[in-house]
């Protein structure tokens, strides 16, 4: 087993196991988004992971890393840090922020990771982008809120997971992508009922089963 | 390879070669004039077509025997169409033409091929010296260029294989066939080739990595994605010699142990996949591609991969996924292709010229290739220089000339008397670099070090009326619009960029965005996931640096120091130079906005002018008497006369 240093502290990872899961069992936090445990090649989208082995300049995110014995880490220097906050403070500008009514309020990966981080919830209004339109109604059991979408993708994973092929996907480019449903009318209400995993995995209310 | 199997081989490589060369005497008449052509898209964007029909149709009617030889691309973008007129009874050398319009090439028939006067007056110079014209080896375009990629293009006739195989093409397959794949990988290293795709990335030790990679299937692709606004090399060398490519591609697939290739070139380049497509097909033909190459018992196939056009696709995991038939995003690296690539297949991806220098390196040796460039940056670079300069077009130059040189010497300076004001160098991931940097020499390490990259070739000359925070923008929006959205900071990050930018360029800009600008770029750079995110900052970053009083200009005095960002600048004309009575001005403002004086000179009304510029191209030049001014405010104010129902009203 790969023995790492992790902020000093020596700890033994299992082998061909991701750095940042290595980290979280132990109990260290490293701020992620986009990260399953199961995924065998992680998208490494959210750009958040990010932790700084020593012999690299910069920061790495640690989703892409396998642990090896002897790497040394850090997990909150000001150059981690500096990424994440932007990084988060780049989502919060796309994202409506209105908790109080949002089912996930209390339960969103982006509020935990604002407290973690110290950032405030709030843009300055000049700086927040949404997107028209607020909400996509065309899959017949669910709704999605593109701005509140952060685009991680783990409900494309875990459909594609446990349906050998996933119903929801990216659709447009760039600053315009969102999730979308194709071929979703075909789908057997009573299948979706009974999964709802992309409901559940989705760390910020953006999907929403439309029975529930 | 046994010592009877080379021999075999030789025999094989000499027989194939031979038949070309029978085919193609039988096809030239040495006796009548030829007339070469420049057909690439550059040549047929500028009316070679109907250049080409001209020709024949006047060949025809006055019953001049000559044949008409279409090449691709000779390298002289600015001068298209270009004509070069070989006439052996004339007792002139081959001529080169410029601008060989239609008007053009019905002169030269009748005066040249029937009267045998050469039209010295639109010659541009003689293909070789001699003691009449001229020659063009002379000019500094000519004479500091050296071509290794684009030795035979504009030369042969890229539809036709023979043309390839005469002029010496292919022995460096078979000579590499005969070579132990090991020392193939070998002769690329001592040669200190560098990836052309951008990078500039050691090809001998990316295909040392993918021949050291255990798999049964590898994969060899070549990148003409070529995505970055304005580069063009990539195109007019499939255009103008696809075969070089092709050779380069199955020597690095022998060196590699690759059985598959994969020519990935965006749709938008039709003519360049129909040259490649029928390249393809005849070297399979002749058993020079496909299954036992030159009845050996090496194969390789290729196949060609049209993309729809995604500058991220250029990206070489977003190129894997796109040919894979997914969402053309990039993946994280490591692995890198060469250990897990197109379907987990170590996959060796290389651009167009650096393939295409591999069958030169090793026909002609490696330390030939080493002769020319500089210690670190072996060979030549290929640019499309374009913007403000006298001869735009393709230049291949050893590495190691200055900026200086190419700008000023080989591509005739700036037009119209401006001043030079920057150079962008590798497009939308490169820098702009300003005149303090002319001597910098073209290579990979000093145009890094320098702020700016090598990238794939592109390179925009601007002019004292340039704003930088605009060409900035510019870029910000082409990345903008690119970025493939998988990873937070350059799908969200570009926009507010871009967002600033616009700003800015507005005089709208606020007192920390200069800061901010910087800041979100350097955090956008270090978190991006590939290469278009990590570097699509560049632009701002080195503008910033090299030109910030343009930015202060435009944040603090609210002024376009180039005199281009419209709600920034404004419209006068100019009363000492105005001509009383003139109305050139008059019909042309879309909005009326030009009034006439009591002095009866004319006049802009600023609440009406719409900046478009169009009373600056009315304005005869002996008057010359509209003026552009930045900030607004410095408008001297004329009055516009009362009009009759305005007078009602008051
Ligand atoms: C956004 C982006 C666009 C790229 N576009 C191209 C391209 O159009 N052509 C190219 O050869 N390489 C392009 N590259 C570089 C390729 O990823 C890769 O490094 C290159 O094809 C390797 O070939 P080389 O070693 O011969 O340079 C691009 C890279 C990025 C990040
Ligand atoms: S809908 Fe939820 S799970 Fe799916 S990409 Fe968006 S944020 Fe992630
Ligand atoms: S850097 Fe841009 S283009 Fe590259 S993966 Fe991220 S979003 Fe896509
Ligand atoms: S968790 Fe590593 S990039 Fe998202």
């Amino acid at each position: 087993m790969p023995t790492i240093t992790v902020n000093g502290q020596s700890i033994e990872a299992q082998s061909g196991m991701s750095l940042l899961q290595a980290c979280l069992e132990k109990g260290i936090f490293i701020p992620n988004l986009c990260y399953l445990k199961a995924m065998t090649e992680p998208p490494a989208s959210c750009r958040l992971c990010f932790v700084e082995i020593e012999g690299q300049p910069d920061p790495v995110a640690a989703c892409t890393i396998t642990v090896a014995d002897g790497l040394v880490v850090s997990t909150d220097t000001s150059a981690v840090r500096q990424l994440q906050r932007t990084a988060l403070q780049l989502l919060l500008s796309v994202h409506d922020i209105d908790c109080k009514n949002c089912p996930a309020n209390k339960q969103c990966a982006l509020q935990d990771l604002a407290k973690f981080l110290k950032v405030p919830l709030k843009n300055k209004p000049t700086e927040t982008y949404l997107r028209e339109p607020a909400i996509d109604e065309t899959h017949p059991h669910l709704t999605y809120y593109p701005n509140r979408c952060i685009l991680c993708g783990k409900c494309i994973y875990v459909c594609q997971t446990r349906h050998g092929q996933s119903s929801l996907s990216f659709a447009k480019r760039g600053f315009d992508t969102v999730i979308s449903f194709y071929g979703a009318l075909e789908i057997d209400q009573q299948a979706c009922d009974d999964c709802q995993q992309c409901a559940q995995v989705c760390p910020v209310g953006a999907l929403v089963m439309k029975s529930g | 390879m046994t010592v009877a199997n080379h021999q075999a081989l030789k025999a094989v490589f000499q027989r194939i070669r031979e038949q070309a060369d029978q085919r193609k005497t039988a096809d030239t008449d040495g006796a009548v004039p030829k007339i070469t052509i420049g057909m690439a898209t550059c040549g047929i964007a500028a009316g070679a077509i109907e250049t080409k029909q001209t020709f024949e149709q006047a060949l025809a009617e006055r019953r001049v025997e000559a044949q008409i030889y279409t090449v691709g691309c000779i390298g002289h973008c600015y001068a298209e169409p270009v004509v070069i007129i070989d006439h052996p009874d004339s007792g002139f050398a081959p001529i080169f033409y410029h601008n060989v319009t239609a008007g053009k090439a019905k002169m030269l028939v009748r005066q040249f091929l029937i009267e045998g006067d050469p039209c010295f007056e639109h010659i541009y110079g003689a293909m070789e010296t001699n003691e009449m014209i001229p020659s063009v080896t002379e000019f500094d375009r000519f004479n500091q260029e050296v071509r290794v990629v684009m030795e035979k293009c504009g030369h042969i006739n890229p539809e036709e294989i023979d043309d390839y195989l005469v002029s010496g093409g292919y022995s460096g397959l078979a000579q590499a066939l005969q070579m132990a794949p090991e020392d193939i990988v070998a002769a690329i290293q001592h040669a200190g080739l560098r990836g052309r795709g951008g990078a500039g990335f050691s090809t001998g030790r990316k295909w040392a990595l993918a021949r050291e990679a255990e798999s049964l299937e590898k994969v060899v692709i070549c990148n003409a994605d070529e995505g970055d606004p304005g580069a063009y090399m990539d195109r007019t060398i499939i255009e103008s010699n696809p075969h070089q490519v092709l050779e380069g591609m199955a020597i690095c697939a022998r060196a590699v142990g690759a059985h598959q290739g994969i020519i990935y070139v965006r749709a938008e380049y039709p003519l360049a996949v129909k040259i490649m497509t029928r390249a393809i097909a005849q070297a399979e033909t002749m058993g020079i591609l496909g299954r036992h190459i030159f009845e050996t018992d090496f194969n390789f196939r290729i196949k060609l991969f049209q993309g729809s056009g995604a500058f991220v696709c250029g990206e070489e995991t977003g190129m894997i996924r796109s040919i894979e038939g997914y969402r053309g995003m990039p993946q994280h690296r490591p692995p890198y292709p060469v250990v897990n690539g197109l379907k987990g297949q170590p996959t060796v991806i290389n651009n167009v010229k650096t393939l295409a220098c591999v069958p030169p390196i090793i026909e002609k040796g490696y330390s030939w290739f080493r002769s020319i460039g500089t210690e670190e940056s072996p060979g030549t670079a290929i640019f499309s220089v374009v913007g403000d300069v006298v001869h735009a077009g393709l230049v291949e130059i050893p590495m190691g000339v200055t900026l200086r040189e190419l700008i000023f010497d080989i591509c005739g300076g700036i037009p119209n008397q401006k001043a030079f004001k920057a150079v962008q160098i590798g497009g939308p991931s490169g820098g702009c670099l300003p005149a303090a940097f002319l001597d910098t020499p073209i290579d990979f390490d000093s145009l890094t070090q320098a702020g700016a990259m090598m990238g794939s070739g592109g390179m925009v000359v601007m002019d004292e009326d340039t704003c930088v925070a605009d060409v900035s923008r510019y870029f910000l929006d082409f990345t903008q619009n690119e970025s493939c959205g998988k990873c937070t900071f350059c799908r969200i990050g570009t926009r507010h960029l871009l967002d600033i930018l616009e700003r800015i360029t507005k005089g709208e800009g606020q007192d920390d965005d200069l800061q901010r600008l910087q800041d979100l770029s350097l955090d956008i750079k270090k978190g991006s996931l590939c290469g278009l995110g990590k570097t699509a900052p560049n632009p701002i970053l080195t503008s910033i640096r090299y030109f910030k009083e343009d930015y202060d200009a435009h944040l603090k005095e609210g002024r376009c120091p180039g005199l281009v960002c419209r709600p920034l600048i404004a419209y006068y004309i100019d009363l000492d130079k105005c001509a009383r009575g003139c109305d050139a001005c008059v019909g042309c403002c879309p909005t009326n906005a030009v009034f006439t004086t009591s002095t009866r000179k004319k006049g802009i009304d600023q609440q009406l002018c719409v900046k478009c510029g169009e009373c600056v191209v009315a304005c005869p030049p002996e008057y010359d008497a509209v003026r552009k001014v930045s900030p607004p405010h410095l408008v001297p104010a004329i009055e516009r006369p009362a009009q009759p129902e305005n007078a009602e009203d008051a």
